[in-house]
């Protein structure tokens, strides 16, 4: 219905959007001239021209400003050295990374996993190839009703990015890192995964990338199978993303996807959920925390219900000081038809100090009579009382801060089934606030 | 510590409010020596409460006038940890909910806190955990309890017990109950009295808040203060206790008057 309502409305891109459009294209070129994936991009950059680029007062644009994301120029970013062993560190895991962009096969694992095809995109130069159904599919079915340019623009340009396609149970995650060693990289990677029917694959990614990072993922979770996604954002300060996740989920499948970012200038994370058979179970949850004037976090997700019976829950939450901001765009579509649906939408804000600012927009959408949905968006400042109540038990002021931050991430945190993945991470936070105090 | 010397001093103690221009506390004169234990009684409203928040740190009074030290040491410009590394704790009156954070972690972090504080070792999770199921259990908390965030969805009752738990895990110097006997039933009010009586010895004062005889059946008193209206009004043995409990406050103000 409101897709409908969006389209009738649509008017031809503003000069101003055309401008900056052309601007950005005239500055790059299609990710690859041949192979199975040409069609796709070309259908991309099509829509790209069509839509054009993100501007300032788009509806979904309003909290977070494109135009660092959107210039033909990657603004620099210093390389920072964290000075700690990268996540996922004791993890057992098939490594694959890449290094402003670029694969490194130095310092990959072999792409090797029983029940599991792994491939590079810029390596897969068939005609044919089971990813064509797949590659800027799910990305096109998520630009409505909501366009999302950026991804569009990732589709067409991409360099690499990896193809895994996952028959059984992969009885170890894939770990994609992202190192960041340039300090003007402008990087655009495209993945695409399809768990086959039971299937079961876990999804770690780390690191910053780039100084400018445009992601897009594209998953295809088929009846009963279970995808698990991790990852955290890096911690370079002055580095940039904007990444995307699309993904369908069949009859009685599973997607949990959580984030952990800490720093960064600009991240917009976009997720775009489509149930598609009942039963189905999707989890995305962010645990994010800003520090500074220059922080900007914004998460974007949309979840459609399309089918009998599924439940979504979205879980955010951001700790902001020191004129730091967040923002959340979360959306619950629930389908004409879509009946027993359980829809839970949750985004909370702690404020370290009045200087900081969290800017929700919580949505529902709801044309099935039969379901629970509910959504809640808090932002609040730390209690005092637990604080004097921790410190009168001799635990210092900073400590007890740390404590009530952890706290209050944890929700978003248990959004994490695997207990080591959840205590690596909640052990790297606690390392990050120990850090950040000195 | 010799049996005796005074542990915790307070002389004159003057406390406005700092957001108001509210008087509560109006000259308290007050002695704990080391192995005594000492109740304070007093109508609502008298400042009770008030005596042991500025005594442990909380933020939003202002001390106008007077003293307060402990072991000799000036409390009044020490943060809320140093006083607690130092010997002081609070049981309060109404325990706080901290969603979140796990009793236990918050166990451990509290204690490996004072001991570094201190400059003693960490103990070990072994040998915390031990420790803390010893205690636990002779105060009737389960394991289940433990695990829990911090007093959230704990009745009345397993709050003020796991008040006693924390003091007995941090072996305070000065321990201030706020209440402890109120919302618990006969048999929490003996084991909770049970673990006070434990705890003491001759490095030890205690400064017991409460409206009832019943808890002083159990902790036996050596001094018995009566506040009213910011002021210790009276002070005698533990016979000064029952004769609240016989006739109220209303002779003791009309003689303060
Ligand atoms: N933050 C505050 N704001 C306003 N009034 C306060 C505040 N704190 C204390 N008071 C007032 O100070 C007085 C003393 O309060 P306090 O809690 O110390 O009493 P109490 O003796 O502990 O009483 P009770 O026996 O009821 O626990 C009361 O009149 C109370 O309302
Ligand atoms: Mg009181």
């Amino acid at each position: 219905m409101s897709a409908i309502l969006s389209r009738s409305i649509k008017t031809k891109p503003s000069a101003a959007r055309t401008t900056a459009t052309e601007a950005r294209l005239g500055a790059m070129t299609s990710g690859a001239t041949a192979g199975w994936s040409v069609t796709a991009r070309e259908a991309a950059l099509a829509r790209v021209q069509s839509m054009g680029l993100p501007q300032p007062r788009d509806e979904y644009w309003r909290f977070t400003k494109p135009q660092s994301l959107v210039q033909p120029e990657a603004p620099a970013a210093a390389l920072f050295d964290p000075q700690e062993a990268p996540t996922f560190d004791q993890i057992d895991r098939v490594k694959i990374v890449f290094v402003d962009g670029v694969f490194s096969a130095a310092d990959s694992d072999p792409l090797e996993l029983a029940g599991v095809s792994i491939e590079r995109l810029a390596e897969a130069t068939s005609d044919i190839h089971w990813a064509k159904d797949l590659y800027g599919v799910l990305e096109e079915r998520g630009q409505d009703p909501v366009e999302r340019p950026l991804a569009a623009l990732n589709t067409w340009a991409a360099t690499d990015g990896v193809l895994i396609r996952v028959t059984g149970k992969a009885e170890k995650p894939v770990s994609l890192i992202y190192r960041h060693e340039s300090e003007t990289s402008d990087v655009m990677l495209h993945h695409v995964i399809k768990l086959e029917e039971g299937a079961e694959l876990t999804l770690l990614e780390n690191g910053p990338a780039a100084a400018r990072f445009n992601k897009v993922l594209e998953v295809e979770v088929a009846d009963e199978a279970r995808f698990h996604h991790v990852r955290t954002q890096g911690r370079d300060h002055e580095r940039r993303a904007a990444t995307h996740i699309f993904a369908r989920l069949g009859r009685e499948s599973l997607f949990k996807s959580f984030t952990l970012t800490a720093n960064g200038v600009m991240t917009r994370n976009e997720a775009v959920i489509e149930l598609t058979g009942d039963d189905a179970m999707a989890h995305v949850a962010g645990a994010c925390m800003g520090d500074g004037r220059e922080f900007h976090h914004d998460d974007t997700v949309f979840v459609t219900h399309d089918a009998l019976n599924c439940e979504s829950r979205q879980v955010f939450k951001k700790v902001l000081r020191n004129g730091a901001t967040g923002v959340f765009q979360g959306k619950i579509l629930v389908k004409e038809g879509a009946q027993k649906t359980d829809g839970y939408q949750i985004s909370q804000s702690l404020l370290l100090d009045g200087d900081s600012t969290f800017l929700a927009k919580p949505e529902l959408e709801i044309y099935a009579d039969d379901v629970a949905c509910s959504h809640g968006s808090t932002s609040g400042a730390i209690d005092e009382e637990a604080i004097f109540y921790l410190r009168s038990r001799g635990v210092d002021a900073n400590t007890a801060q740390d404590l009530m931050t952890i706290a209050f991430l944890a929700e978003a945190l248990d959004e994490i089934e695997d207990d080591i993945l959840r205590e690596a991470l909640l052990e790297r936070l606690t390392a990050w606030l120990e850090r950040r105090r000195g | 510590m010799r049996k005796g010397k005074n542990m915790l001093e307070i002389k004159n103690l003057h406390v406005k409010l700092e957001e108001e221009d509210k008087q509560i506390l109006k000259g308290v004169d007050l002695t704990v020596e080391a192995g005594k234990v000492h109740a304070i009684m007093g109508p609502n409203g008298s400042g009770k409460s008030t005596l042991s928040y500025v005594l442990s740190g909380r933020e939003g009074y202002e001390v106008t006038e007077g003293s307060a030290t402990l072991l000799g040491e000036d409390l009044l410009e020490m943060d809320p940890e140093e006083r607690a590394a130092l010997g002081i704790f609070l049981a309060f009156q109404y325990p706080v909910e901290i969603p979140g954070v796990g009793n236990m972690t918050f166990l451990r972090t509290a204690v490996n806190a004072q001991r570094k504080a201190r400059g003693e070792e960490e103990l070990s999770s072994t040998d915390f955990l031990k420790i803390v199921r010893e205690k636990a259990k002779s105060l009737k908390i389960d394991a289940e309890m433990l695990k829990r965030p911090v007093n959230v969805g704990f009745s009345g009752g397993e709050k003020k017990r796991n008040e006693i738990l924390q003091m007995a895990m941090l072996e305070p110097k000065l321990c201030i109950l706020d209440e402890t006997d109120s919302g618990l039933d006969v048999d929490a009010m003996k084991l909770v009295s049970d673990g006070v009586n434990a705890l003491r010895d001759e490095g030890r004062g205690f400064l017991v808040i409460t409206h009832y005889q019943r808890l002083l059946d159990h902790i036996k008193p050596d001094v018995v203060h009566i506040m009213a209206d910011g002021r210790i009004i009276k002070t005698g043995g533990p016979e000064l206790a029952l004769e609240v409990e016989q006739n109220g406050y209303a002779d003791l103000l009309a003689e303060a008057q």
